[in-house]
């Protein structure tokens, strides 16, 4: 167990940010701890750093507390804040080679890994220039650049894709999953689900401070779509459509939509789907599996608490 | 803090990474366009008051023993002397080095990535302080024997051992002064999160001192030993009460230091009775170490008023969430 928590609890003040977090994090995993803004996923990864106290509860990152042994925890756990701050005036090998200071490494091994790790994040030929100049998406890839100069056994990324445009975010997204490769530990936390729905072997999802649902996404599209397989369909005419596949055993949900139907089932029907639309005499334009996405599973799970409530 | 686990200590040794802090913030100052402003200010001033003063020394006393000591502390008359320059000008060096040391770690969002490094927060505290420190002091230094040496080059005359040992313990306690207004600009750049309100609030508190604390320590005194014309040692009272409210004040403490030990004929730093006068050379040089003597509460005020700083700044920052 990589990070472990245990009734992990951080108020501040009145205001409850996390609450009674129980995480089990294994080696080698992708976790994404995902949620909407606010809802203590910074909070719990501060707390994993030992950058804020708990007010109560257990935390373990690598077998060591946080707050009574930080130095040797954050000489192995990488950590890019989600505003990552570099300074402006100093060029990115000067920001690097500061951090390499503060991690003691002699200077011969800094130059070795900072060569390597700009070289890795396709920064080399920025190096020294002022970081100042440098874009959104070069500053998160320094941000990689300087977590990796540790070598660390855990990277923890706070809300690693917030303000890149997609395809600087999806090529974030696939150097973080060549950590895994690696045998790194990744722990990251997001709001936009669907980006990191495809790179997260588990995700946790956050609410009010509480982790409410976690699992492999499939597992909990299954738990809370009721079927994780989501089958859409365009055909003319619709008119008894609906009702003749409402009556297929396996499908749980027939939903109209503008140009089609959307099926829920609990296996992959789309043969009996097809026949029993051309029985009923419609011509059938297209047949998809939709594959379940965290967004549907999060909305329709907050649907059916407040309805719960 | 959780008491049940106070008995354990933390691992490791507070100073990790410290000398790593030092040396950036060292070089960032060193560097820096403020720093540069300051330095071209303090160098006009110093020369002008060096060269002003050297022209009053030739023309006035031509047999002094202290003469380079007397190049420190000559005006002549638009100019201020090289003292009351310093004691000017270092405060606002120190807050200009000093005020964006925490905030502007914030503002820049660099300090959650600085504290993910193996690091205590200890050391990047102390780090900005002594690099602040050592930076007045190479200025100091290289100001020092610039002065010296125009000194020289005017006057044509060597300083004595004592002499230079006087001007050491000088630029000792022009340090510890210095050093005190670096504490304030680091509380006030812990306090506020924004480097320009923490910086005017530094100078408020300089102005403070510079301008209001002088008639405040005056009305204090005058309501805490009301002067009564019918006892004479109401008077005295009164005068001992105005000395210790204005003592209260760095600038002060740094103002008596530096006669004392700048002036060898300054013999007390406070009223003095006839009666104490028995037996004394007047105008005859007290020796270094009585003079040091003299000075000794001052500097260990100022140090001491220095270190408490350092320690708020110290305590407020350990509480400090790191987040924005």
């Amino acid at each position: 167990m990589v990070i472990e928590t245990q009734g992990l609890t951080k108020r501040y003040g009145r205001v409850v940010a996390v609450e009674g977090l129980e995480l089990r994090i294994e080696a080698g995993e992708v976790y994404g701890l995902l949620g909407p803004n606010g809802s203590g996923k910074t909070t719990t990864i501060l707390m994993l750093l030992g950058l804020t106290e708990p007010s109560a509860g257990q935390v373990r990152v690598l077998g060591l507390d946080p707050v009574r042994e930080p130095l040797s925890l954050k000489r192995q756990v990488g950590y890019l804040p989600d505003s990552v701050g570099f300074y402006g005036e100093m060029t990115a090998w000067e920001n690097l080679s500061y951090i390499a200071r503060l991690n003691g490494l002699p200077p011969a091994l800094a130059k070795a890994r900072m060569e390597r790790v700009l070289e890795r994040m396709g920064l080399a030929e920025v190096a020294h220039r002022p970081v100042g100049a440098f874009s959104r998406g070069m500053r998160q890839r320094l941000g990689l650049a300087e977590v990796l100069l540790k070598e660390p056994k855990v990277v923890i990324l706070d809300e690693p894709t917030l303000g890149l445009d997609p395809e600087a975010a999806q090529e974030f997204l696939k150097m973080i999953q060549s950590l895994k490769s690696e045998g790194i530990t990744v722990l990251l936390s997001s709001h936009l689900l669907h980006q990191v729905q495809a790179i997260c072997d588990r995700v946790g999802l956050f609410h009010k401070g509480k982790l409410v649902l976690e699992g492999r996404v499939e597992e909990l599209a299954q738990r809370v779509l009721g079927g994780a397989y989501r089958i859409r369909l365009e055909a003319t005419p619709l008119n008894g459509l609906a009702e003749r596949l409402q009556a297929l055993p396996e499908v749980s949900r027939v939903q109209t939509e503008a140009q089609g139907l959307r099926l829920e089932a609990t296996q992959d029907i789309r043969p009996q789907v097809a026949k029993a639309v051309l029985e009923a005499g419609a011509a059938l334009q297209s047949l998809v599996l939709e594959q379940p996405s965290l967004d549907e599973v999060y909305a329709r799970y907050f649907q059916e608490v407040r309805h719960a409530a | 803090m959780q008491r049940s686990s106070a008995s354990r200590r933390r691992e490791g040794s507070p100073w990790t990474g410290l000398w790593a802090v030092f040396f950036k913030e060292m070089a960032d100052h060193l560097s820096s366009t403020r720093m540069r402003i300051l330095e071209v200010l303090i160098l006009l001033s110093a020369v002008g008051a060096v060269y002003a003063g050297a022209q009053t020394l030739r023309q006035t006393i031509s047999e002094d023993p202290f003469l380079l000591l007397r190049v420190f502390t000559a005006a002549q008359d638009p100019l201020p002397s090289f003292v009351a320059f310093l004691s000017f000008f270092l405060p606002l060096a120190a807050i200009a080095l000093g005020f964006d040391a925490i905030n502007g770690e914030y503002s820049r969002n660099t300090l959650s990535r600085i504290l993910a490094q193996p690091i205590y927060r200890d050391a990047l505290l102390w780090g900005k302080f002594l690099a602040g420190l050592a930076t007045i002091a190479l200025i100091l230094l290289a100001l020092f024997l610039l002065v010296v040496g125009l000194g020289l080059i005017f006057l044509g005359v060597p300083p004595s051992s004592e002499e230079v040992a006087r001007a050491l313990l000088f630029l000792l306690a022009t340090l510890a002064y210095t050093g005190v207004w670096l504490g304030i600009a680091l509380v006030t750049s812990v306090l506020f999160r924004s480097a320009a309100t923490s910086a005017l609030a530094a100078i408020a508190v300089w102005l403070f001192f510079a301008l209001f604390w002088g008639i405040i320590a005056q009305l204090l005194a005058q309501a805490v030993a009301p002067f009564d014309p019918f006892d004479p040692e109401s008077e005295l009272r009164q005068t001992e009460a105005l000395l210790a409210f204005s003592r209260l004040s760095p600038n002060t403490l740094y103002a008596e230091a530096i006669q004392a030990l700048l002036n060898p004929g300054v013999r007390s730093l406070g009223p003095v009775l006839i009666s104490q006068l028995e037996g004394a050379l007047l105008g005859s040089p007290l020796p270094l170490g009585q003079s040091f003597l003299l000075a000794w509460p001052q500097l260990t005020g100022l140090i001491a008023l220095t270190i408490g700083l350092f320690a708020v700044a110290y305590v407020l920052f350990q509480r400090r969430e790191v987040r924005a």
